[in-house]
């Protein structure tokens, strides 16, 4: 089986840079491939023209990863381990980059806090922390707001912003569509190893249903109508094109017996978007499967 | 070039600082199991082996214990500190940077000597009390100490390669590493066995480390120093090789 098939982009200078797609899609085996931890059996991947492969160290130097698993190394505290990941990559006497890192990140206080007295968002930061240490010009986050707290995300997405503004490059992904759109100038989304979409933000937002019909039932929709809604809970959603299929559509809720509350239409968004590249993407796999 | 030799000492310094974190559990304990050996067979045996004229048999197990202590840690602390970080997922950190993997074996292997010699340095420090061995080739015995403790240091790198569970490393070093370092000298001289096994014991390499370790301290042993050199370096040469190659090509830690 072919984790990744195909995937061919380039990441400009300085530009915020998304990877979507759905559980197993091949973000991860793709960075993955760009950190040098998997090899890919075929194709090349650069950073700022070094080779990942046969010119690792180089790669390496320029690069920042955050990995997904929330890991650390219980035998240090926290200055330790931006200490030790700093030499590793040659950078001596970088206690005051190390510094600035630790108020960056609000981790000032924990410094000298071994690495197992810490929180799942402080160990986050410190893996954010130790992707920086060496001022790399590309940063990669993989995931890096699983599971954490509203502050610490906005901590997070403040720091790297500024960052971007810098001129590093960032290639981020995640889960959270509403960060991405906020964040990402430019977006690629995977499906089943293959890149199904690949355009700016605001391309992408463009190109969507011009809107979507949101309102809340208390009890189940009819099939039919189900298949084409989203589902979440009590909320209902519909892509709508025109002002004629939003009353077709709350027609078909009335004469279901069904009563459609706290109604609204909403401009589409990025995670309207990607369910909707997602299932044509289905749809055309199925039609080449067959 | 400086940045990779940097970054090599400073995998040497986080290695180093690592065991003697724990010290308590990394060089006191293995200290306190020698003086254990010491208490239990010095007292046992002393009346009832001579080994060498001239040297009582708690003063020929001094220098056993002393090496063993040595190549077991030496093992113990590249091959720990491998599976630990293979399994919490910590090797990552390690993983992303632009260390070679000349750089690994360096700093891993220094490690694991600068740990055995620690441990070396402590047991002979305790158990000289019970019979001093005195010391007729101090170069010897460093150059047999470093030697020892760095092939089993690349010995460790190997295991801890290719250990994916902890039990897995134990098994290695339970039924590979305990019966070779058990069955090398350590307690008697192999001159004091059948022939059979006198045989078998010169396949062993361990038996060398400890004879020609032993060497520098009596003057006496059961081969020439310069035979036991010969094997413990050609033997330090070929796991050295092999350990570099598995780096190399990212054994079980790239896929």
């Amino acid at each position: 089986m072919r984790a990744l098939d195909g995937v061919r982009f380039d990441i400009q200078e300085g530009e915020f840079f998304g990877l979507l797609g759905p559980n197993g899609a091949g973000k991860t085996t793709l960075i993955s491939v760009l950190a040098g931890l998997t090899r890919a059996t075929g194709g090349r991947v650069l950073v700022q023209g070094s080779d990942v492969q046969t010119d690792y160290a180089a790669a390496r130097r320029k690069l920042g990863i955050v990995p997904q698993e929330l890991v650390f190394d219980p035998f240090f505290n926290v200055r330790e381990a931006l200490r030790i990941q700093s030499g590793y990559f040659g950078v001596k006497n970088n206690d005051d980059w190390i510094d600035e890192l630790l108020t960056s990140l609000g981790l000032m206080d924990k410094a000298e806090a071994n690495m197992r007295q810490l929180s799942g968002g402080m160990k986050r930061r410190v893996l954010v922390a130790q992707a920086l240490v060496h001022k790399p010009p590309v940063i990669v986050l993989d995931e890096p707001t699983a599971g954490v707290d509203v502050e610490l995300r906005q901590t997070l997405w403040q720091f790297i912003a500024k960052l971007n503004r810098q001129g590093h490059t960032v290639l981020l992904t995640t889960h959270y569509l509403e960060e991405a759109e906020a964040l990402c100038s430019r977006l690629a989304m995977l499906k089943a190893g293959r890149v199904v979409a690949l355009a700016s933000t605001s391309e992408l937002l463009k190109g969507a249903s011009a809107n979507v019909l949101r309102f809340k039932v208390d009890s189940e929709l009819p099939s039919s109508l189900a298949v084409k809604a989203r589902i979440t809970g009590r909320i209902v959603q519909f892509p709508a094109q025109n002002a004629l299929e939003i009353e077709q559509y709350l027609a078909a809720v009335r004469e279901a017996g069904l009563e459609a509350q706290d109604v609204e239409i909403r401009k589409a968004d990025l995670e309207d978007v990607f369910l909707d590249v997602m299932n044509k993407a289905g749809n055309n796999n199925a039609g080449s499967a067959q | 070039m400086n940045n990779l030799l940097q970054g090599a000492s400073t995998l040497f310094y986080k290695e180093v600082l690592r065991f003697w974190k724990v010290a308590f559990q990394t060089v006191a304990a293995p200290v306190l199991t020698a003086v254990m050996y010491m208490l239990i067979f010095g007292h046992v045996m002393s009346d009832r082996v001579q080994v060498y004229d001239s040297v009582s048999y708690t003063a020929f197990l001094v220098p056993g214990l002393v090496m063993m202590s040595v190549l077991q840690n030496a093992f113990a602390n590249s091959s720990s500190s491998l599976i630990q970080s293979k399994i919490m997922g910590n090797l990552v950190f390690l993983l992303l940077t632009p260390l070679s993997h000349w750089a690994w074996f360096v700093a891993y292997v220094a490690s694991s000597v600068v740990r055995g010699l620690v441990v070396g340095l402590g047991v002979f420090a305790v158990t000289v009390w019970f019979g001093n061995p005195g010391c007729v080739a101090p170069l010897w015995i460093v150059l047999f100490a470093v030697l020892g403790a760095a092939l089993m240091g690349a010995l460790g790198l190997i295991a801890g390669l290719w250990a994916e569970k902890f039990d897995q490393l134990a098994a290695f070093q339970n039924f590979v590493i305990m019966p070779m370092t058990f069955l090398s000298g350590v307690f008697y001289s192999i001159h004091s066995l059948p022939p059979f096994w006198q045989g078998v014991s010169h396949l062993n390499p361990f038996f060398y480390m400890i004879d020609g370790f032993r060497y520098g301290f009596f003057g006496v042993s059961d081969v020439s120093p310069w035979v036991s050199f010969g094997v413990v370096g050609s033997a330090l040469a070929v796991v050295s090789a092999l350990t570099v190659s598995l780096l190399k090509t990212g054994y079980k830690i790239r896929h």
